[in-house]
C-alpha cells in the first residue's frame, strides 16, 4: 500500500514538470509568428498604462475637472508629449485615463455578456433539435436581427447617458454572438465518443455540459473574447463620440475624438492622438487574438 | 540498377521543425521502382512511408526542413526542379491515390468538374490545348475503365451522392486520367468494406497490367502487399529495413523486425496471437544510436548501438540492414 | 454449459431520418437492427462480425444503453435493461461498460489521463484517494503511473485505446463490449493490444462482445462468432466450426475476400466467391432475404421470402434458404 502512495507522491511532482512542460510548449506556439509577440508586449503595455494611470501620466488632475486657457492648444512639445486640447488639457494624461475607461468597459461588458451567452449556447447545442435549441435559438437570432449599433444607441439614449448604461447597452447586442459561437461548437462535440463514455456511466447534465463539452470551446472563445476586446473599444468610442456613454469631463477615446474633430487641420493633434490610441489598441488585441488561436492549435507533423 | 529504373530514392533524408528541436523522421531512405513494377512499402504507423511519398510529390508541410539525398524520377532529380517542371512530373508523370476517398474528392464540386479539371490541367503541363468536348470524353473514359455503370449521371454527381466504393473508383480514375508512369496508392480501400476493398485492389491490379503503369503500394496490411505486389520495401522508423521478392519475403523474413511483424498478424488457421514487439517506436527527437530497432530487437549486439547496418545481400534481389547478416555478425545468426 | 448473462431477444432499432415530400410525407426509416436475437455467456467471448451498415454497432450502443430498442428484450443476469421509461439504474451502468473504436475521440482531448480515468471512479466507486487508485488501475493495463498526467494527443493510437480499456475496467464490469478496438492500431501494437484484454479477462473474469470486421483475428479471439448483414444475423457457430465449415454465402464471400500472409490460410479459404454490386443502404433493404442482390446462389424463393435460423449443422445456426430445418445440406452448387 505504502508502494502506491510514494509513486502517488512523485506523480504530484511529475504533475508540475508537465504543466511547465505544457507552458513552454503552449508560448512556442504562441510565439511562431513575431506579430502575435507584438500584439501581447502591446495589450500589456495598455493594461499596465491603464492601471497605473495616475501614476504614470504626467498631468493626472487633467483628466478631471480642469481649465488652463494659457496653455490651451499648445502643439506636441517637451512638456506636453501630444500637445493640450482647446481648454489646456495634456492629451497624453487624457488619452491614458480614456484608455482606462475603454478597457474597464470591455471587461466589464465581457464578464457580463460571455457566461450567459456561452451557458445558452452549451444547452442550445447539447439539446439540439429540441424545444430547447429552438427557443434559445430564435431568441438569439431576435437579437442579432437588430443592427447592433443601433440597438445600442436605442438603449443608451432611452437611459441617463453614463458609462454603466453605455456598458449595458452593448451587453445587450453582445452575448448572442457567444450563443452562436458555442451552439456550433456544442451540437457537434456532443457527438464525440467521449461524451457517450461519460452518459454511459450516468454522469449528470452539469458533467457533460461543463466538464466535458465546455473545455473544448475554450479555444475559440478565449480567441472571440481577445478580438471582442478591440470591438467594444470601438463600439464605446462610437458611442461617446455620439455624446452617449462616458460623460465630460471624464475623458473618453470616442469624445476626444468628436472634439477635436472641429479643429482639424491646424490642430491636428488633438483628433489625431486619440485615434492612433484608437488604433494601436485595437491593433494589439486583434494580434493577441491571432496567437491565442494558434497557441490552441493542435500540432501537426 | 539501371534497366528501365523509372524512381530511384537516393539516402532520402527528411527533418521537421518542431517544439524541442528537430524531428529526425527519414534517415536514409532508399528504393527504386521499374517500369511496369507493382512494389509494396510496408511499414506501421509513424515509420515514414507517408513523409516518402510526400517528398516524392515534393508537397511536404511547411515545417519540413530541405530534404537530403535525390529522388531520380526518369533521369532527373525531382529535389532540384522548379514549379514548372513539378507540374508536368505531378500527374503525367506520378499520381497518387489516397487513403480516404472522402477526403480525397472536394464535396463542392461535382464529379465530373473535378475529373474535367484534372484531365485538363495535365494536357496543359505537357502544353497540349485540350478543348471542353476532348476533356468531357475523357473524362467518360476513366470513369468506364474503373467499371462505374452511367457515367454520364456520375459525372453530373457531387461526392457525397457516392457510395465509400464508388467514392475510391473515382479517385483511382482520376489518378489515371493523366496516364501516369507511376502510381502511389496509399493505403486503397482501408477505409472501406473488405468485399468492396478487394473489388478495388483488383481493378488496381487489372488497371496497372494493362496499361503497364508502375505501381508503389503503401500499405501495413501484409495480406495485401502478398497478394499484389511484385517487390516489398519494409521499413522502420525511417529506412528501408528489408526488400526482396514477395514471395521471398514471406517464405524467408529476415530481418528481425520483419519476423516479428509477420509472427503478429493473425493467421486465419488460428493458434492465438503472438505477444508483439516489445516497446514502442522511436522518440523521432531523440532517435536511438546506430540502428534504430536495436532497442526492441531479440537479437541485438554491441555494434547495433553504435552504426547503422548498411545493406547485405542474402538473395538475388533479398537485401537486409542487420548486422545479422553482416560478415560481423555470420556466427551470431541462427540457422 | 456457463451461465448466460445477456440475453437479447428480437432487438430492432430503427432510426428516422427525415420524410419523404408533401404531401405523402412518410418517414424514412433506417433499419438499422432488424430483429437480432444472440446470448453471451459467462466468461466467453462472443464474436461480432460485419460489414458498413449490418448494424453491429448499433447493437453494441443499444446493449450499453446510449440507444432505446424500436423493440425486442435485452435482460441482464435476469434484470431487464430498458426497464421504464427512465434511465439504467447506476448499479446496471457499471456491469455494462464499452471500449469505442476510434482512440482519437474516444478520450476528451482537453482532459489528462487522471481526469479520463476520475470519471467512472467517481461516479461508481466510494474511496477518497483516488490518484493511487488511478495508479492501481494503470498498472493493472501495464501502463506506468506516469502517464496519469498526461494528455491523449502525446499518446501513441495504441495508448490511447488502453487507457479506454482501463476507463471501461474502473468501475468493475462484467460484460465489457469491445467495438473494432484494434481496428485503427497497427498489426504489432494490436498484439499488444489484444493479449492485454485475453488477460484481463482471464482475472477479472470477463465476458466480452468482440465486434470486428477483421476475420483473421475474430478467429484467434473469439469462442463464438455471430455475422451479421443489414440489421440481421445470417450466422452462428462455435469458431473452429464458423472458420472450417461456413454455411451461409455471404461469409463465404467475406471469408474468400480477405488478404492472407501464408499458403496454409489460402488452403482454409472457401472457393472464391466473388463480390459484385455495392453493400445496398439500410434505409433501402431488399425484398425477401436481404443478401439476394448479391448472392450468387439465388433462388426465386429468396427473393420472396426472409429466411428464417435453422440449424445448419449440429450447434451451427444459419439463416439461408438453401438450408432446411434438418442436418442435411442440400442443393449447394
Amino acid at each position: 500500500m505504502s508502494e502506491i502512495e510514494v509513486t502517488a507522491r512523485r506523480i504530484r511532482e511529475l504533475e508540475r514538470a508537465f504543466r511547465r512542460e505544457n507552458l513552454g510548449r503552449s508560448w512556442y506556439k504562441f510565439s511562431r509568428n513575431p506579430l502575435s509577440v507584438v500584439g501581447l508586449v502591446l495589450v500589456v503595455t495598455v493594461i499596465l498604462l491603464a492601471v497605473f494611470a495616475p501614476y504614470v501620466t504626467p498631468f493626472p488632475k487633467h483628466a478631471g475637472a480642469f481649465t488652463d486657457f494659457r496653455h490651451a492648444k499648445t502643439p506636441p512639445g517637451v512638456m506636453y508629449l501630444f500637445g493640450t486640447d482647446q481648454i489646456g488639457r495634456d492629451i497624453l494624461t487624457r488619452i491614458v485615463f480614456g484608455l482606462r475607461s475603454s478597457l474597464l468597459m470591455a471587461v466589464l461588458v465581457l464578464a457580463i455578456v460571455v457566461p450567459p451567452g456561452v451557458f445558452l449556447g452549451l444547452l442550445a447545442g447539447y439539446f439540439r433539435g429540441t424545444w430547447v435549441d429552438v427557443v434559445i435559438m430564435r431568441v438569439t437570432d431576435i437579437f442579432l436581427a437588430v443592427p447592433p449599433l443601433i440597438l445600442a444607441l436605442a438603449v443608451a439614449s432611452v437611459l441617463q447617458p453614463n458609462l454603466w448604461n453605455g456598458m449595458l447597452a452593448v451587453s445587450l447586442m453582445w452575448w448572442p454572438w457567444y450563443t452562436r459561437l458555442v451552439y456550433g461548437l456544442s451540437s457537434q462535440l456532443r457527438n464525440e465518443y467521449f461524451v457517450a463514455a461519460a452518459e454511459v456511466n450516468g454522469v449528470s447534465l452539469w458533467h457533460v455540459l461543463f466538464r466535458e463539452i465546455l473545455p473544448n470551446t475554450v479555444s475559440s472563445v478565449l480567441t472571440k473574447m481577445s478580438l471582442d476586446v478591440a470591438w467594444v473599444i470601438i463600439i464605446g468610442s462610437m458611442l461617446s463620440f455620439v455624446g452617449l456613454g462616458v460623460q465630460p469631463p471624464e475623458p473618453s477615446l470616442g469624445s476626444m475624438v468628436a472634439d477635436g474633430a472641429r479643429y482639424l487641420p491646424d490642430q491636428w493633434w488633438i483628433a489625431v492622438f486619440p485615434s492612433l490610441a484608437i488604433v494601436v489598441v485595437v491593433m494589439g488585441f486583434n494580434l493577441l487574438g491571432d496567437g491565442i488561436r494558434d497557441m490552441f492549435a493542435s500540432e501537426q507533423v | 540498377m539501371t534497366e528501365a529504373t523509372l524512381l530511384d530514392v537516393r539516402n532520402l533524408s527528411v527533418h521537421f521543425s518542431v517544439y524541442g528541436g528537430v524531428l529526425k523522421v527519414l534517415d536514409g531512405m532508399a528504393l527504386s521502382v521499374r517500369r511496369g513494377e507493382k512494389v509494396g512499402l510496408v511499414g506501421e504507423t509513424g515509420c515514414g512511408k507517408t513523409t516518402t511519398m510526400k517528398a516524392i510529390l515534393r508537397v511536404l508541410p511547411a515545417t519540413a526542413r530541405t530534404p537530403d539525398g535525390e529522388i531520380v524520377f526518369l533521369g532527373r532529380d525531382i529535389l532540384t526542379l522548379g514549379p514548372r517542371d513539378l507540374s508536368q512530373i505531378r500527374g503525367p508523370g506520378i499520381s497518387m491515390i489516397f487513403q480516404d476517398p472522402t477526403a480525397a474528392l472536394n464535396p463542392v464540386f461535382t464529379v465530373g468538374e473535378q475529373l474535367e479539371a484534372v484531365i485538363a490541367h495535365s494536357a496543359s503541363a505537357a502544353g497540349q490545348a485540350l478543348p471542353r468536348r476532348e476533356a468531357y470524353q475523357r473524362a467518360v473514359t476513366s470513369l468506364q475503365e474503373v467499371a462505374l455503370a452511367d457515367p454520364q449521371r456520375l459525372l453530373k454527381s457531387y461526392p457525397v451522392q457516392l457510395s465509400g466504393g464508388m467514392r475510391q473508383r473515382v479517385s483511382i480514375g482520376m489518378a489515371l486520367a493523366t496516364g501516369p508512369n507511376l502510381l502511389i496508392a496509399d493505403e486503397p480501400g482501408t477505409s472501406l468494406d473488405v468485399t468492396i476493398q478487394d473489388q478495388i485492389l483488383r481493378l488496381i491490379q487489372s488497371l496497372v497490367n494493362e496499361k503497364h503503369t508502375s505501381v508503389i503500394l503503401i500499405t501495413h496490411t501484409l495480406g495485401v502487399v502478398r497478394e499484389l505486389t511484385d517487390r516489398v520495401y519494409v521499413m522502420y522508423a525511417g529506412s528501408v529495413v528489408e526488400t526482396a521478392r514477395t514471395p521471398k519475403l514471406f517464405a524467408q523474413p529476415s530481418h528481425p523486425y520483419t519476423q516479428g511483424l509477420l509472427k503478429t498478424v493473425p493467421r486465419l488457421t488460428g493458434g492465438g496471437i503472438a505477444s508483439g514487439i516489445p516497446g514502442r517506436i522511436p522518440d523521432y527527437l531523440h532517435p536511438p544510436s546506430g540502428c534504430r530497432f536495436h532497442p526492441r530487437c531479440p537479437h541485438a549486439m554491441d555494434i547495433c548501438k553504435i552504426q547503422k547496418p548498411s545493406f547485405s545481400k542474402i538473395d538475388d534481389e533479398h537485401e537486409v540492414a542487420c548486422f545479422l547478416y553482416s560478415e560481423k555478425g555470420k556466427d551470431r545468426r541462427e540457422p | 454449459m456457463t451461465e448466460e448473462i445477456l440475453s437479447v431477444v428480437g432487438l430492432k432499432k430503427h432510426f428516422v431520418v427525415g420524410h419523404t415530400r408533401w404531401p405523402r410525407r412518410t418517414p424514412i426509416t433506417v433499419k438499422a437492427v432488424d430483429g437480432v436475437s444472440f446470448s453471451v455467456h459467462e466468461g466467453e467471448t462472443l464474436g461480432l462480425v460485419g460489414e458498413s451498415g449490418s448494424g453491429k454497432s448499433t447493437v453494441a450502443y443499444t446493449t450499453v444503453g446510449m440507444y432505446r430498442p424500436t423493440s425486442g428484450r435485452l435482460t441482464f443476469n435476469g434484470r431487464e435493461l430498458f426497464a421504464d421509461n427512465g434511465g439504467r439504474p447506476q448499479q446496471l451502468r457499471k456491469e455494462i461498460q464499452i471500449v469505442f473504436q476510434d482512440p482519437g475521440s474516444s478520450l476528451n482531448p482537453r482532459h489528462t489521463i487522471r481526469e479520463i480515468l476520475s470519471m467512472p471512479l467517481r461516479v461508481h466507486q466510494k474511496g477518497k484517494n483516488r490518484v493511487e487508485q488511478i495508479v492501481r488501475l494503470l498498472s493493472h493495463v501495464e501502463m506506468p503511473p506516469e502517464f496519469m498526467y498526461r494528455y491523449p494527443h502525446t499518446l501513441s493510437g495504441g495508448e490511447k485505446q488502453i487507457v479506454g480499456v482501463a476507463r471501461a475496467l474502473a468501475s468493475d464490469p462484467k460484460l465489457v463490449i469491445l467495438d473494432e478496438p484494434t481496428s485503427a492500431l497497427d498489426v504489432s501494437v494490436q498484439a499488444k493490444t489484444i493479449n492485454l484484454l485475453l488477460r484481463l479477462q482471464r482475472e477479472m473474469h470477463l465476458s466480452y462482445l468482440f465486434i470486428t470486421h477483421d476475420l483473421s483475428l475474430m478467429r484467434n479471439v473469439a469462442s463464438r462468432v455471430a455475422i451479421m448483414y443489414l440489421g440481421r444475423i445470417c450466422e452462428v457457430a462455435e469458431t473452429a466450426e464458423f472458420f472450417s465449415n461456413p454455411l451461409h454465402p455471404y461469409t463465404q464471400m467475406l471469408l474468400s475476400s480477405i488478404p492472407v500472409i501464408s499458403a496454409a490460410e489460402e488452403e482454409l479459404k472457401p472457393r472464391k466467391v466473388i463480390s459484385a454490386g455495392e453493400i445496398p443502404s439500410p434505409v433501402n433493404i431488399p425484398s425477401g432475404c436481404s443478401f439476394h442482390t448479391r448472392c450468387p446462389f439465388v433462388m426465386e424463393v429468396c427473393r420472396r421470402v426472409d429466411p428464417v435460423m435453422v440449424e445448419g449443422a449440429p450447434g451451427h445456426q444459419v439463416r439461408c434458404h438453401l438450408f432446411r430445418r434438418s442436418h442435411d445440406v442440400e442443393s449447394r452448387n
